[in-house]
């Protein structure tokens, strides 16, 4: 209970789920041989993280931000350009952590500070107008972030794909550096969604949903919601630079379309809805779903596009072909705004009679 | 007891000249910093011609939430699905498109820009009822809606027409430009000038002469007042939306136009650049939206001509400055 906060599931088959979730990516480089499914593994684990952050913004202060990406790819570049300009070394990841963290939760403040001078109203286009701009520079700095191409580099020795550190022939699995990076993932994306839970059940995170609620009684009761909305972002700022940095090592590369781009913003979008707002563990499912679904679901829609192809019904190839497959997510997502506001987390707690389930609003 | 008779008329509400004066402030200053007049005349050109078709798409926007508190983010498919629309009309026509006669052209022309508007405008009706109803009075829910909205609509737009930019020529007869002296001018954007001007006078007569109008406005200023006097705010709110949405297809087409190609991305561009035009001029004013949409056009034009590396975040640092001077815009006139 300690380490979640004193925050369980709350849901005998959502404990399940989490526990299976979680065993399934911890066993990942045992259980499923494969560059592919570790890196779909290694996948969720950043955006769970990720989304937690964005589900502290969005679930606990319900103010909606478009800019999150934006921290995410400060975090990615951050590494990337240290690893790049500085080579693979120690240093290098050291600097670009410490160059990268802070300049988010600068960014963060500043954002924060701005857009909560004017109408609250206006939070979630200026964080849109922000985020593109900042894309835009990324894209234009080409001396500095490498364009569209981005940067790939090369990691510390230590965790190199080439790296055995215990050979096949002492328990029949070769741990060598691909699988450490992994843990590393997998060990810091858990560390940063404990520590996400601990700040939503901390007397901070009622503030902040008393601030979702009723922001004008939250102010009445005395509490300054200015300097918690603020910190609220640039916490969520610095664990969306972290989950970036996460990323950037596991790829080995930083670039426009992995850590910047607007559809990043919509697929955490989705994770958080389609797994419950305002609930942490939604995230962890919400990742999940999603990025499976990504990953399978979408050569699954090829062969169904070909089927429809070749069976010569209008339309249909069009609608089904792989490329198309936010069009399906986006349906989803309007659905489960629509009918299931608080997620699946939220849809479990129900089902077992938790009557605190999910958000009301 | 107050002094003023009966008779008296009503005091005139004061007039608040600073914005009106700021982009006129702006184009002076730029004279010299430009240097050449003939540059700075074709560049002032070049913005009010970007901004009235800024403007075009952004008034809708800013009616529907000063109006109704409904934050539309969806409002960039509108301007898509109407430039693809226009190359419906467009595309078989082709050969009078090129045909070197004005009146041929027009003849293409506004059916094509006429059969935007309708679609837009359906289509306006049809997300107001499906996706902003359910949500109503709830903002988060909205902006998540219509965000989906708009993903849905870029990937119908994808799968219909296939991903690749389709081109949109000019017709002939606005190709090139008007030579006075040394000085040249775009006939398309004299063109665009005028459609913008005529809707932004159409509009502001609507709005101040007509009774629909001085409901709009006493909607914006305090709507439970109106549902109490017995209006159905909510049909006049629907009228709204799907003139909006028509407005915004018109803006699409004209875009694709001036930018000759239509592409289902185009659409995301552009959502950004409204959204800081409707924050920059108040939500809910359309006097507050006709000179934010020129303040921004001109930014990106003379920051472009002076500073091509600041034009990447010249618009945010406008909206900032505008925003310090004036928290809630250049005329805030919702009380929200």
């Amino acid at each position: 209970m300690m380490i979640l906060s004193g925050d369980p599931p709350r849901s005998r088959i959502l404990t399940l789920v989490l526990v299976v979730i979680i065993l399934a990516l911890a066993a990942t480089p045992f259980l499923f041989p494969g560059a592919k499914a570790l890196n779909v593994a290694a996948k969720i684990c950043v955006f769970a993280a990720l989304v937690a952050s964005y589900d502290l913004l969005l679930g606990y202060t319900g103010s909606v931000s478009f800019a999150h990406t934006m921290f995410y790819g400060i975090g990615s570049y951050a590494i990337a350009i240290a690893l790049y300009g500085m080579g693979p070394n120690w240093a290098a990841v050291a600097t670009g952590i410490v160059v990268g963290l802070p300049l988010a939760a600068l960014l963060a403040l500043a954002i924060g500070l701005f857009s909560l001078r004017v109408a609250a109203i206006f939070f979630a286009m200026i964080t849109l107008a922000v985020a593109s701009a900042f894309q835009v520079l990324a894209s234009q700095l080409s001396w500095l972030t490498g364009g569209e191409d981005g940067r790939s580099f090369q990691l510390p020795e230590l965790l190199r794909p080439g790296t055995v550190l215990i050979p096949k022939s002492l328990f029949g699995f070769e741990i060598n550096g691909r699988i450490l990076t992994f843990y590393l993932v997998f060990a810091v994306s858990a560390l940063m969604i404990l520590a996400l839970l601990r700040v939503v059940n901390s007397p901070f995170g009622r503030v902040l949903q008393a601030i979702r609620e009723n922001r004008f009684r939250a102010e009445a009761l005395g509490f300054r919601t200015v300097f918690h909305l603020t910190y609220a972002n640039c916490l969520a700022a610095l664990v969306a630079a972290s989950a970036g940095m996460l990323n950037a090592l596991w790829l080995r590369y930083a670039g426009p379309d992995t850590s910047l781009s607007f559809s990043i913003m919509l697929d955490i979008l989705l994770m958080v809805v389609i797994g419950g707002m305002g609930t942490i563990y939604g995230a962890l499912i919400g990742a999940t779903i999603f990025i499976l679904a990504q990953n399978y679901l979408q050569s699954l829609m090829g062969v169904a596009s070909n089927a429809a192809g070749e069976a010569g019904l209008p339309l249909l190839p069009g609608l089904l072909h792989p490329d198309r497959w936010l069009l399906w997510l986006g349906l989803l997502f309007i659905a489960s705004v629509y009918f299931f506001p608080t997620g699946v987390v939220g849809r479990l707690r129900k089902a077992s009679g938790d009557k605190s389930a999910g958000s009301s609003h | 007891m107050s002094d003023i008779a009966a008779t008296d008329p009503l005091p005139k509400p004061k007039r608040d000249l600073a914005p009106i004066l700021l982009p006129v402030a702006l184009a002076v200053l730029m004279i010299p910093l430009i240097g050449s007049t003939s540059s700075w005349l074709t560049l002032t050109v070049a913005s009010l011609a970007m901004g009235m078709m800024i403007f075009i798409m952004a008034s809708g926007l800013t009616l529907v939430f000063g109006l109704m508190d409904v934050l539309n983010f969806g409002h960039g498919a509108f301007i898509a699905v109407g430039a693809y629309v226009a190359t419906l009309v467009l595309a078989p026509f082709a050969a009078s498109i090129q045909a070197d006669s004005l009146w041929m052209n027009l003849a293409v022309l506004a059916p094509a820009a006429l059969l935007s508007m309708a679609v837009s405008g359906a289509l306006g009706l049809v997300v107001e009822r499906v996706l902003i109803l359910p949500v109503y009075g709830q903002h988060l829910k909205q902006i998540l809606m219509t965000t989906g909205g708009l993903i849905v609509a870029e990937q119908t737009l994808y799968a219909l027409w296939g991903p690749q930019i389709i081109p949109m020529p000019l017709p002939t007869s606005l190709r090139g430009s008007f030579i006075l002296g040394d000085v040249a001018i775009a006939k398309y954007r004299v063109l665009a000038m005028l459609i913008g001007l005529a809707i932004f006078i159409a509009i502001q007569l609507v709005l101040n002469r007509s009774k629909v109008g001085l409901l709009i406005r006493a909607g914006v200023e305090n709507r439970e007042m109106v549902e109490a006097l017995g209006y159905r705010i909510r049909r006049l709110f629907l009228g709204v939306f799907m003139t909006g949405s028509a407005l915004a297809g018109l803006g699409g087409v004209m875009w694709a136009l001036y930018r000759e190609q239509v592409h289902a991305s185009m659409s995301d561009d552009l959502t950004v650049l409204i959204f800081i035009v409707v924050i920059i001029g108040g939500l809910g004013s359309i006097g507050g939206c006709f000179i934010g949409a020129i303040l921004v056009a001109m930014v990106a034009n003379y920051g472009g001509f002076l500073v091509p590396k600041l034009a990447l975040v010249s618009n945010i640092l406008l909206m900032v400055a505008i925003l310090m001077w004036r928290p809630r815009g250049l005329y805030a006139v919702t009380s929200r």
